[in-house]
């Protein structure tokens, strides 16, 4: 509340201080327990909007959703939530931010309605307004005549969607969401990336989404940022990974006419005007794989069936190239300086991931 | 700011309304046509109300109140169990026209332990290991309530749903008593010194069953482990005062009356709440003794405070 008052007085629509611009403002931040180092010398940007926090199980997403949280003090460093300092401020971010736990947090014998009501309290909600909010966000969450019903029975994605309710029914400015479509089927991951879009899109409000799974958070996020034992890998516009994962994996037969198909392949395409490599980092030592790159209208794709088809190959496979963290890890070694972000020039990665927002 | 696919941060641009609704459709326009999301401009109440709003949802938990009518068949029975003793303690005074209530509020408690124990084995869990077992407590922890406030409110509602419990036939005990036109004086001053002791009694015995329940969120763990000790030592101490009373070493019965909730209390009551001891040969500990008493009581309420704030620093998320 306070804060909102403030926002909205002395700024006009360019307010643009390095606070306000980010949503989340990490610095050198640290956290070292006795055996492991969960995080170091973590420095990002992360500006309004949907961000994708991207790293394998055990990279230390949990441990800075806790310090940012406020709930973990850091070893090192130092850390803002919309402006306010983790270490001292932790109460007036918990009131103004959301959180959905990665683990299974339901009691099982009561109403959605219930339970959300009782969280919505818990974040000082007056009674009234608590069932009046409830009833709201469960619709906007998409949960109808369930929301009555005891919890247990619920399937995975009911259950994801009262979780994601009790992480906005206080109206937070924004929302920490862990592993949100985990144990989710196919169609169930779809529904659950399309509602994290409307918490922005429609809602205003901003989302930080972590995931193991770089590829799905690729259509979701404005911005991704990996990170990979407690460091960061990178961070960056979604449009940067998208621009290079729209790559084409390969494969052909061989024929009689043609008994090194891939090569044959890989000469015609090359001729055809398109940029060619064997192999391809998305499977290192699959020499029978040719990586294209490509473009999002589709027309490689076109080339590429064309071509296959007037050499006579059988076309063994065409897929869009995904993303895994260990290749962004390698990319980043490779391309340092334009976007890794090696811990030691950390100043300047609050630029460089505010920069590209503009 | 100006990236195509993200539309400016309604909030930090000042605008006030949501992203997603056009504009001159603010608040005021709303109307129930109007399905979009609407922000929360209310009012946001501080620690205090939502420690309160927690202690009362919990202790209405432990009676089954807004929960299933399974869940309301126990606490509702035992509490049956609890007061009936009392009305017919009143209905005997009344009746026999006797000089006081054959026994007073205090004794009562002490007379009903079993029954508040099993009271506490099933409040306990319910109201504690709960949301261990279900993993709900980063939802409290990652809102603006701290550690000490959650503590607070849970060790509290049950603190207050035992009070509950043992000051109702202290009523009960009071109204039968002037209805039978007893000294109201005497009678009003046995009750007020009863209600401190149910008071004492429920946050005592709270405490530990709390600071039990908290280490045990596995379904049934805690329910034993409450009412292993409340009557292990309780037994072990009537034993032991049993023996040393047969020795004719009754100075000893007062410190062996140290070693559990129960006996503490019934020194305590003895010593400065004016009621009979229930130890071997009627002994009122001495005021050295019950000032021992008194403070280990403390200790004890204290330790199951700190038990449980260290349980949840490693609950946090």
């Amino acid at each position: 509340m306070r804060d909102r008052s403030v926002r909205r007085t002395p700024h006009g629509s360019e307010a643009v201080s390095v606070v306000d611009v980010n949503v989340i403002a990490t610095d050198g931040l640290g956290k070292r327990f006795p055996e492991v180092t969960a995080l170091d010398r973590l420095t990002v940007g992360i500006a309004p909007g949907v961000t994708g926090l991207v790293g394998a199980n055990g990279a230390g997403k949990s441990t800075l959703i806790k310090i940012l949280l406020g709930l973990s003090p850091a070893t090192t460093g130092s850390a803002t939530v919309l402006g306010l300092d983790v270490a001292r401020e932790g109460r007036a971010i918990r009131e103004r931010v959301g959180y959905m736990p990665e683990h299974d947090c339901l009691p099982p014998d009561v109403t959605a309605t219930e339970f959300v009501v009782h969280l919505a309290r818990m974040s000082g909600l007056p009674p009234d307004d608590a069932r009046e909010r409830t009833a709201d966000i469960l619709r906007h969450v998409g949960l109808h005549e369930e929301r009555y019903r005891a919890m247990g029975g619920y399937s995975t994605g009911m259950k994801q969607r009262v979780k994601l309710a009790q992480a906005l029914v206080h109206d937070p400015q924004l929302v920490l969401l862990d592993e949100p479509t985990n144990g989710l089927d196919p169609v169930g991951r779809d529904e659950m990336l399309a509602l994290i879009r409307r918490v922005h899109a429609e809602f205003g409000i901003s989302v930080l989404v972590t995931s193991h799974l770089l590829g799905e958070l690729e259509r979701t996020c404005d911005q991704i940022v990996v990170i990979d034992g407690g460091r960061l890998l990178r961070a960056s516009a979604t449009r940067e990974f998208t621009r290079e994962a729209a790559a084409l994996t390969v494969e052909v037969t061989d024929t009689d006419a043609h008994p090194d198909g891939t090569e044959t392949l890989h000469t015609a395409l090359g001729a055809a005007g398109l940029s060619v490599t064997r192999g391809g980092s998305s499977a290192p030592g699959s020499p029978r794989l040719l990586t294209v790159e490509a473009d999002a209208e589709g027309a490689v794709q076109d080339t590429v069936r064309d071509t296959v088809a007037e050499l006579g190959l059988g076309l063994v496979r065409m897929e869009q190239r995904r993303h895994r963290i260990s290749e962004v890890f390698t990319e980043g070694e490779a391309t340092e300086g334009t976007e890794a972000v090696p811990p030691q020039n950390a100043p300047a990665t609050t630029e460089t991931a505010a920069g590209r927002r503009r | 700011m100006n990236t195509p696919n993200t539309p400016p941060d309604a909030r930090a641009a000042g605008t006030g309304a949501p992203a997603g609704v056009a504009p001159g459709t603010g608040d005021s326009a709303a109307s129930i046509h109007d399905i979009g999301y609407r922000n929360y401009t209310g009012r946001r109440l501080g620690g205090g109300y939502i420690l309160r709003s927690l202690l009362v949802q919990t202790l209405r938990g432990v009676y089954g109140l807004g929960r299933s009518a399974k869940s309301k068949v126990l606490p509702m029975c035992l509490f049956a169990v609890m007061v009936l003793p009392a009305a017919i303690v009143v209905a005997v005074t009344v009746v026999t026209e006797a000089s006081d209530l054959p026994l007073s509020q205090s004794e009562y408690v002490l007379t009903m332990q079993p029954v508040i124990g099993i009271f506490l084995a099933a409040a306990a869990p319910q109201a504690i290991s709960l949301d261990l077992r279900h993993r709900t407590t980063p939802l409290y922890f990652s809102r603006p309530l701290e550690r000490s406030e959650y503590v607070t409110a849970k060790y509290g509602a049950l603190a207050a749903a035992l009070f509950v419990f043992t000051a109702v036939p202290a009523v009960v005990l009071y109204a039968g008593a002037l209805l039978a036109k007893l000294d109201f004086a005497d009678q009003t001053g046995n009750f007020a010194l009863g209600l401190v002791m149910c008071a004492l009694f429920s946050v005592l015995h709270a405490g530990i069953a709390a600071a039990i329940a908290a280490h045990t969120p596995r379904r049934g763990f805690g329910v034993a482990g409450v009412i292993v000790a409340f009557t292990v030592p309780y037994f072990l101490v009537s034993a032991l005062q049993g023996i040393a009373w047969d020795q004719d070493a009754l100075g000893v019965t007062g410190w062996i009356g140290l070693a559990s909730p129960g006996s503490l209390m019934d020194g305590i009551q003895a010593t400065f709440l004016g009621g009979g001891s229930t130890f071997p040969g009627g002994r009122t500990p001495p005021l050295g003794e019950g000032a021992v008493y008194l403070l280990l009581t403390a200790a004890l309420i204290a330790g199951s405070y700190f038990l449980l704030l260290r349980r949840y620093r490693k609950a946090g998320l």
